[in-house]
């Protein structure tokens, strides 16, 4: 690790305090000074291209002329003087933005990054403020660049930070830069959808309006009119901050909220563009009902159906509530009151509830850690068991993919050269290959930068693993007779390595490799060392879920088939997604009534009896535990609306008016259900301590969702009274739907946008770190629940799975995850759904019917499929692959053995 | 389809770089030698002869302004425009040729027999004011000349 020291350096003949390490840029900008610049950026480093942060140094005090140089290529050193408004440098720091914007145009009144545009900060920065170029402009024709990504080459002010992003970081490989001086460009080879799962970031990279979001600028709105609430992402397990932005009742965009041991920077394409079903036409906006099954719904008033869900809830017999791993702790938690722990049901089956228990156990008794996403980027040998990892934990794929680099800097120090200096390391490591290991069935996009992969099914993979612990416990008994030719090379990388990881996921349904995953980790443990562990799983809440200890969705279906279940509660849940649907259909059918709270209309909402249509994560709060067992709080956006309630509010005054209970005549809070929780399960105790700025009130009062220069307030209802509304009240965060309160920097879990004297655009957010890329200032958030207990001496599982007999004409059928296309909530956003793929069954190239489109036929669950085949290459052999969450594709567990033949096609 | 002269001669070319990458350009210049230009199957076909993706390989042809992107004439006039050719008459020298081809910069003649390109220095200062055709240097170059020299060329 880098050693750092404190030195002291004179900035315009003052002594200031700076560490090595650091570039003098990032030293400027911590110690408040605003020093224009482009090219660098936090996350990408310095190059030293645009010539932006120009200042200047003095050899000694006597020095009075001085020399320009750029302080993001300057190491700090012990008594560097420099200037950074001696006059000289300050004209040429306007001429460097003067030239930067010869070209380009004058359009920021019809310019989506208008007003959070760095490069306009930079232009007022610098005091470039009359232009005096007098001749054409180049101009550039634009490209289609996909559904997510708004090109506008003209704005170009050729920093090359989108494809220092898109390449280094990203590893895409077809966004590019083409030609030389005046005529650069950077786009694709020819139009098409940007490949990279990460295109997305592109919109915040860029210092200007040259990538913009496609799905805001279809609904764009002005971004101080933005209503923003600090968010977590819905879209998977990591739990990646966000700040979604509403105007006039829709969400507008997501933008990344920076959490430094999460997400970081940068968001995947899934979690940023996936905000549109919120506003989509697949929502439920209207209560709907049926008195009796044979009859259509039909719309009903929410005050009514309310009464009607109460005269149920009264009857008698039992009442089962079906929970969800999309649904918020606190709505869950709601429903397991209401119905009571006995008839709560988690919504998953007995595989998956069996795999997430799993994952629940091996992260909570140690003694591996659990580590955060930004944690697992500084490993430095990790093996992946199992997960395609840039379709199920993309933000997880991002830090590994940049391993690479991590060594190249480690190798790069030992020759002096720091970590800043982006171009001479990566130059000087381009050969280091990291110690990443990636065991799937199939090629992943993270391939390319891992030093070995191994393609091979679930049950082999879990004994390479094994067979890894038993090279690393040589004395273990269970040791598979023939190791895997690879376990050795692997088992030696961990050995050898200070910081070693391992992952894997549930989304191969293999308990036995989750199983093989812990055990290698407990095995590096023996050897003393300290491992990371990280086990993805498939939905924001899914570990929440777990936690809750409830029975599982098979248990609520035998329930049911054995005797009469009066009332069945499904909280936000497609029970059709979950198991085969028959065996819905016969659960739904034994139901006296089932009653059904969700944001969006699904197969299972349209078989309920009642319909409650419930608000989306913009408009509510509650909390979400990621895969880390972190609990991450989201805020809601906008207020919900007066016909869609919130799903544990209404669940809380669903139980207060059938039994009576809780606190009657009062509006039931988030706060109460988090106490409640605290209190019913150890693990949640933290929960129950209230937001920073609850437990002290700051001056100013709660902090406003919406920023000084929104527009219209006093407008909207002129019409009607010109007298203002009052805010709506958000009893349940310390935020406020206004402009008006907290002033200043808010706690770092509170913070709605990122602004700064003089910066509009999201580098603001320099303004919040103590130093640019650390941490917030304010420290971290989000409570993790799982610190383990110091390294118990607990046993490995040592459970080989047993060996897969593949008949002839059988593959073993395997699931297969989308990015676009696996999960539920992002389908319903346009721009996502476009890019899923249709249902395909995959074949390795070598399988006896691989035929590109080639239809076939394969039983499974007793249903009989029609496929056309994707002939992959790199699939492991004897495997066929299902795209699992598409629409045609239907739920079974896998793996499962399947026999293939021809269809009647071909 | 890249022939199997230009394989050869793009794996020779090979054998002496550290990466594929770093033999793009001259494999470019190999099949430019052999097709008088690099349209975008071409380049296309490189690139997955390379393992380079499309982006990656045009990235270097569009930086190098004689890698041609553009269908070029049978012949490639290079005219100098640096300081000494221009001292020496290059602009009258430009007008010539613009008479004569019927072109300006950047374009082809109708019969497809030249394209005419200025460059900003072709090396040869000495002979200013030069052109170059294909790979041959004529210079110092009289309007007079002009005729004469382009009639070599079909």
């Amino acid at each position: 690790m880098e050693i750092t020291e404190t030195v002291s350096i004179h900035i315009d003949g003052k002594p200031y305090q700076a560490q090595t390490g650091r570039n003098l840029l990032e030293a400027c900008l911590a110690l408040g000074f605003d020093v224009p610049h482009f090219c660098w950026h936090p996350a990408l480093g310095s190059v030293g291209a645009c010539r932006q942060c120009a200042v200047k140094r003095f050899r000694d005090e006597n020095d009075q002329g001085g020399e320009i140089i750029m302080a993001c290529m300057t190491p700090v050193t012990p008594g560097l003087r420099i200037s950074i408004h001696d006059p000289e440098v300050l004209r040429f720091r306007a001429a460097v933005i003067e030239w930067l914007m010869i070209n380009h145009p004058h359009d920021c009144p019809v310019c989506d990054e208008g007003g959070e545009c760095h490069l306009q900060d930079m232009t007022v920065m610098t005091g470039h403020t009359r232009r005096e170029y007098r001749f054409r402009k180049r101009t550039h024709r634009n490209q289609y660049l996909g559904p997510f990504i708004h090109h506008e080459m003209n704005r170009c002010i050729q920093c090359y930070r989108c494809v220092r992003f898109y390449r280094n970081i990203a590893g895409g490989r077809d966004l590019n830069v083409f030609g030389a001086h005046d005529h650069v460009y950077f786009g694709r080879h020819q139009d098409g959808v940007l490949e990279s799962e990460f295109s997305g970031n592109l919109v915040e990279i860029c210092p200007t309006g040259t990538f913009t979001d496609k799905t805001q600028k279809a609904h764009n709105t002005r971004i101080w009119d933005l209503q923003t609430a600090p968010s977590i992402c819905v879209h998977c397990g990591l739990g990646c901050n966000t700040l979604p932005g509403e105007r006039y009742g829709q969400l507008r965009r997501v933008r990344n909220r920076y959490h430094h041991e999460i997400n970081g920077y940068f968001l995947c394409d899934r979690g940023r563009f996936g905000y549109e079903f919120v506003n989509s036409d697949k929502r439920l906006r209207t209560p709907l009902y049926r008195p009796e099954r044979n009859i259509a719904q039909r719309e009903m008033r929410l005050e009514e159906l309310f009464q009607q869900a109460v005269l149920r809830l009264k009857n008698p017999g039992t009442i089962m509530g079906i929970g969800s791993p999309r649904a918020s702790l606190e709505a869950n938690y709601a429903l397991r009151s209401l119905v009571g722990p006995e008839n709560f049901y988690a919504g998953v089956t007995a595989d998956e509830h069996a795999l997430l228990e799993l994952a629940r156990t091996i992260l909570t008794q140690g003694p591996a850690r659990a580590v955060s996403v930004q944690e697992a980027a500084r490993s430095d040998a990790v093996l992946v068991l199992g997960e395609d990892l840039t379709q199920t934990a993309p933000l997880l794929a991002l830090a590994l993919g940049g391993l690479g680099y991590q060594k190249a800097v480690a190798q790069a120090r030992k020759v002096q050269l720091p970590a800043w200096d982006d171009a001479a390391v990566r130059q000087f490591g381009q050969e280091a290959k990291p110690a990443l290991f990636i065991a799937t069935p199939q090629p992943t996009r993270l391939d390319q930068a891992a030093r070995t992969c191994v393609r091979a099914a679930p049950h082999e993979i879990a004994a390479l693993g094994l067979a890894v612990q038993a090279e690393l416990s040589k004395d273990s008994a269970a040791a598979p007779e023939a190791p895997e030719a690879l376990a050795p090379d692997i088992a030696q990388a961990l050995a050898k390595s200070e910081r070693p990881l391992i992952v894997t996921g549930t989304s191969l349904g293999s308990p036995a490799m989750v199983q093989a995953a812990a055990d290698i980790a407990r095995a590096l443990c023996r050897l003393g060392k300290s491992v990371g562990l990280i086990c993805c799983v498939p939905e924001c809440n899914s570990m929440g879920l777990a936690l809750l200890q409830a029975k599982n969705l098979s248990a609520a279906f035998q329930k049911a088939s054995e005797g009469r279940v009066d009332t069945v509660i499904v909280l936000e849940n497609d029970l059709y997604r979950r198991a085969p649907a028959q065996a819905v259909d016969a659960f739904l059918q034994k139901a006296g009534a089932v009653m059904v709270l969700d944001h969006l209309r699904t197969p299972t909402s349209l078989k309920a009896d009642m319909v409650i249509p419930v608000a989306t994560f913009a408009q509510t709060s509650g909390t979400l535990v990621n895969n880390e067992g972190r609990a991450q709080r989201f805020h809601a956006v906008f207020p919900a609306d007066e016909t869609i309630p919130e799903a544990f509010r209404l669940l809380v005054e669903l139980k207060q008016a059938a039994f009576g209970q809780g606190r009657p005549h009062l509006r039931p809070v988030l706060e109460d259900q988090r106490l409640e929780l605290s209190r019913a399960f150890p693990v949640f105790s933290g929960l129950a301590e209230p937001l920073p700025s609850l437990a002290q009130p700051a001056p100013g009062g709660k902090v406003p969702r919406q920023s000084m220069g929104y527009s219209g307030r006093t407008a909207i209802h002129a019409a009607v009274s010109v007298h203002e509304p009052k805010p709506p009240h958000d009893p349940d965060a310390p935020l406020a739907f206004s402009m008006e309160g907290y002033e200043g920097q808010p706690p770092p879990e509170l913070i709605t946008h990122y602004h700064a004297p003089g910066w509009n655009s999201v580098q603001a957010l320099l303004k919040y770190q103590s130093i640019a890329g650390g941490p917030l200032k304010g420290g971290s958030y989000g409570r993790r629940l799982f610190l383990q207990a110091p390294a118990a001496q607990s046993d490995f599982f040592e459970k080989l799975p047993p060996a897969i007999d593949l008949k002839a004409a059988e593959r073993l059928l395997v699931p297969l995850h989308h990015l676009f296309g696996s999960e539920e909530l992002s389908m319903a956003a346009p721009a996502v759904a476009q890019l899923a793929p249709l249902p395909y069954l995959a074949l390795n190239p070598e399988d006896p019917l691989a035929e590109e489109g080639r239809e076939v036929l394969l039983t499974v669950a007793e249903q009989t499929l029609c496929l056309k085949v994707k002939v992959m290459p790199g699939l492991c052999r004897g495997v066929a692959g299902l795209p699992m969450g598409l629409a045609g594709i239907p739920v079974v567990a896998l793996p499962a053995q399947v026999v293939l033949t021809k269809g009647d096609a071909t | 389809m890249l022939s199997p002269e230009e394989i050869q001669e793009i794996q020779t070319a090979l054998a002496h770089c550290e990466s594929n990458f770093a033999a793009g350009l001259d494999a470019l210049k190999i099949v430019q030698r052999r097709r008088g230009w690099i349209s975008d199957e071409t380049l296309q076909e490189v690139a997955r002869f390379l393992e380079m993706t499309p982006a990656e390989l045009d990235s270097v042809a569009t930086f190098y302004s004689l890698i041609f992107r553009r269908q070029v004439g049978r012949h490639v006039i290079l005219l100098c425009d640096s300081v000494s050719c221009w001292v020496m008459g290059y602009e009258s020298l430009f007008e010539a040729l613009k008479k004569r081809l019927g072109i300006g910069f950047g374009q082809t003649s109708a019969d497809g027999r030249f394209t005419l390109l200025p460059h900003p220095c072709l090396g040869a200062c000495e002979r200013a004011p030069v052109m170059m055709i294909d790979d041959e240097l004529y210079g110092p170059i009289e309007e007079e000349m002009i005729e004469k020299i382009l009639a070599r060329y079909e």
